[in-house]
């Protein structure tokens, strides 16, 4: 905490040092949809949350934006550079889930006047998690965690919604617990471009803080989405659509295997928690720090399973 | 037997300490002598010695999950094993009164950590003395949080129950697992809407039998994961029958009884 100023700013210097728009990367990957792909990392203070994917969409009269980063600087870096491209009002922004990495941004969002939306179950997810999440990643972001506050939704999708931005309309789909209890996806057809926030993880490891069955039928559910393109909640983008879905089914599949014969075996969470899924672990980033998480609670979900 | 509401006040003063200085987290003060005032009345603590022995993971993989497991050298020694989180909003997870012909080898649960911790298992021996072995668990990173994962799930599920039995590695014991659906709420949420608390849910106490006999009863509170669970050994006294009765802070009574097989 008491480390030299001069040590702040240069560890902020990618995204405060001068116009905050020219380091924030935000691309146009089709006419009128606008991406920024986060590194593949853990939030931290030297990259200010900057870990996750986030979108706008632009109609004739609005913006609509699609997640809003992993703190109050992101989202002002990423509001910056999002001027840059277009004036038009921001009408909405949408938060795909509750998880800091997608909403520490809002705050930057809330003088345009937007409305906030999300899942139905969004509202409980960040009053159950929120004050956690300001307390537990204080440690690993230091003073970069200044300023976030927790902006819940005030408009919220109970199954599918359409929003209307001018001549563009996009259609917000809620799903079933997942990746999270709150996750949504937003279909723009004009385009055909998916956003499909943590449903979807490419190259960084998926993540289950929801249910694994639960991510393993949603996936399924989700390939018949009339989409030619997504932009996943991490990774690479675009990406082909649905044939980006392969690799994270695979390693949602294989963890359920594994798990479920642990379980037949009567080995004990601790010890499968190790083991479990290891067999992917080449193929994924951030594997070690989410694969054994991911098979803790896969256990205490499948134990469940059978008589 | 420690005191549940001396525990909860303390409780609320953690709760406090962690929301409002988090900044201050790597040197927040050991919270551990205030919890022996608490829970253990200032009685003197000794070391394990052997007697009780705390098996923890390092790092905290899941907050919501993490595997805890007391194993006792000699179970006829041991009248009361207490679990100690000793930096959660309500430290004392559980306290675990075992039968006194139990046999109990060893009792593995899971709880939630909040932040980085230490965790402490105490024993109380039939003498009256306090032994005590103590870990620290890293918390997780990433978006890792000591919630519920799906409430309406939990909700839906409330009170069912699942028993398994595994081969013990002890071969004059059984091993069980006793699971029991509930979301074990914390109490601590805001309800967005109302902008009031939610009101804690929470299994309180678990009684379990072999026949008429105890095993164990277990007396805990929200630091104990969502679906509660216990994985133990025990000595066969003959008795056909687990049978479990399981309380919750609102009531709720939750009752389960299976025949005892043959996996032993």
């Amino acid at each position: 905490m008491l480390r030299p100023m001069l040590a702040l700013v240069a560890a902020l210097a990618p995204l405060v040092a001068g116009n905050p728009a020219r380091a924030f990367s935000l691309s146009e990957i089709t006419s009128g949809v606008y991406a920024h792909q986060g590194k593949t990392s853990l939030m931290t203070r030297e990259n200010a949350g900057d870990i996750a994917n986030l979108g706008a969409i632009v109609g004739d009269e609005a913006v609509a934006v699609i997640d809003t980063g992993g703190s109050l600087i992101e989202g002002r870096a990423f509001l910056a550079a999002l001027r840059e491209k277009t004036q038009k009002p921001i009408r909405y922004v949408i938060n795909t889930h509750a998880h800091p990495d997608h909403i520490f941004g809002n705050g930057a969002f809330v003088e345009s006047g937007a409305t906030f939306v999300g899942h139905k179950n969004l509202p409980r997810a960040l009053a159950a998690r929120g004050p956690h999440y300001l307390s537990a990643f204080r440690d690993q972001m230091g003073d970069a965690l200044d300023g976030v506050t927790i902006v819940p939704p005030t408009k919220t999708v109970d199954q599918t919604m359409t929003l209307d931005l001018g001549h563009r309309e996009i259609v917000l789909q809620a799903w079933r617990t997942a990746h999270s209890e709150c996750d949504l996806t937003i279909l723009d057809p004009k385009s055909g471009v998916l956003f499909s926030g943590d449903l979807l993880f490419l190259q960084h490891v998926p993540v289950v803080d929801g249910s694994l069955l639960g991510f393993l039928d949603v996936a399924d559910r989700l390939a018949a989405i009339e989409a030619t393109q997504v932009v996943a909640g991490h990774g690479p983008l675009p990406a082909p659509w649905p044939k980006a879905l392969e690799d994270q089914r695979a390693y949602l599949t294989r963890l359920t295997a594994d798990l479920r014969a642990a379980i037949k075996k009567g080995e004990g969470v601790a010890a499968v928690a190790k083991t479990a899924g290891a067999e992917e672990r080449e193929k994924w980033k951030l594997f070690d720090d989410y694969n054994a998480r991911n098979a803790t609670a896969g256990f205490a979900e499948l134990e469940w399973e059978g008589p | 037997m420690p005191d549940m509401n001396t525990a909860a006040r303390s409780a609320a003063g953690a709760l406090f300490a962690l929301l409002s200085s988090a900044a201050l987290a790597q040197t927040a003060p050991d919270p551990w002598p205030e919890l022996v005032v608490d829970i253990f009345h200032s009685r003197p603590i000794a070391a394990a010695d052997g007697v009780i022995a705390l098996d923890a993971p390092a790092r905290a993989e899941d907050a919501a999950i993490v595997p805890m497991t007391m194993r006792f050298a000699d179970p006829t020694q041991i009248k009361l094993a207490t679990l100690v989180i000793d930096q959660n909003p309500m430290p004392m997870a559980a306290a675990f009164t075992l039968g006194d012909t139990s046999g109990v080898g060893f009792i593995e649960t899971r709880v939630r950590v909040n932040s980085y911790s230490n965790v402490h298992a105490v024993a109380e021996t039939g003498d009256g003395k306090l032994r005590a072995d103590a870990k620290f668990v890293k918390a997780s990173g990433g978006c890792s949080a000591p919630a519920v994962k799906d409430e309406d799930e939990a909700v839906a599920n409330l009170g069912k129950m699942k028993y398994r039995e595994f081969k013990s590695a002890d071969p004059g014991k059984r091993e069980a697992q006793i699971m029991i659906r509930h979301p074990n709420a914390s109490g601590m949420q805001m309800d967005p809407v109302s902008r009031a608390y939610l009101p804690a849910h929470f299994i309180d106490s678990v009684e379990v039998f072999q026949g008429e006999t105890p095993i164990f009863k277990m007396e805990g509170g929200i630091s104990l994961s969502e679906d509660p669970t216990f994985r133990f050994t025990y000595a066969p006294n003959g008795a056909k029958t687990i049978r479990v009765e399981a309380h919750d802070n609102k009531g709720g009574v939750y009752k389960g009884e299976w025949p005892i097989g043959e996996a032993s």
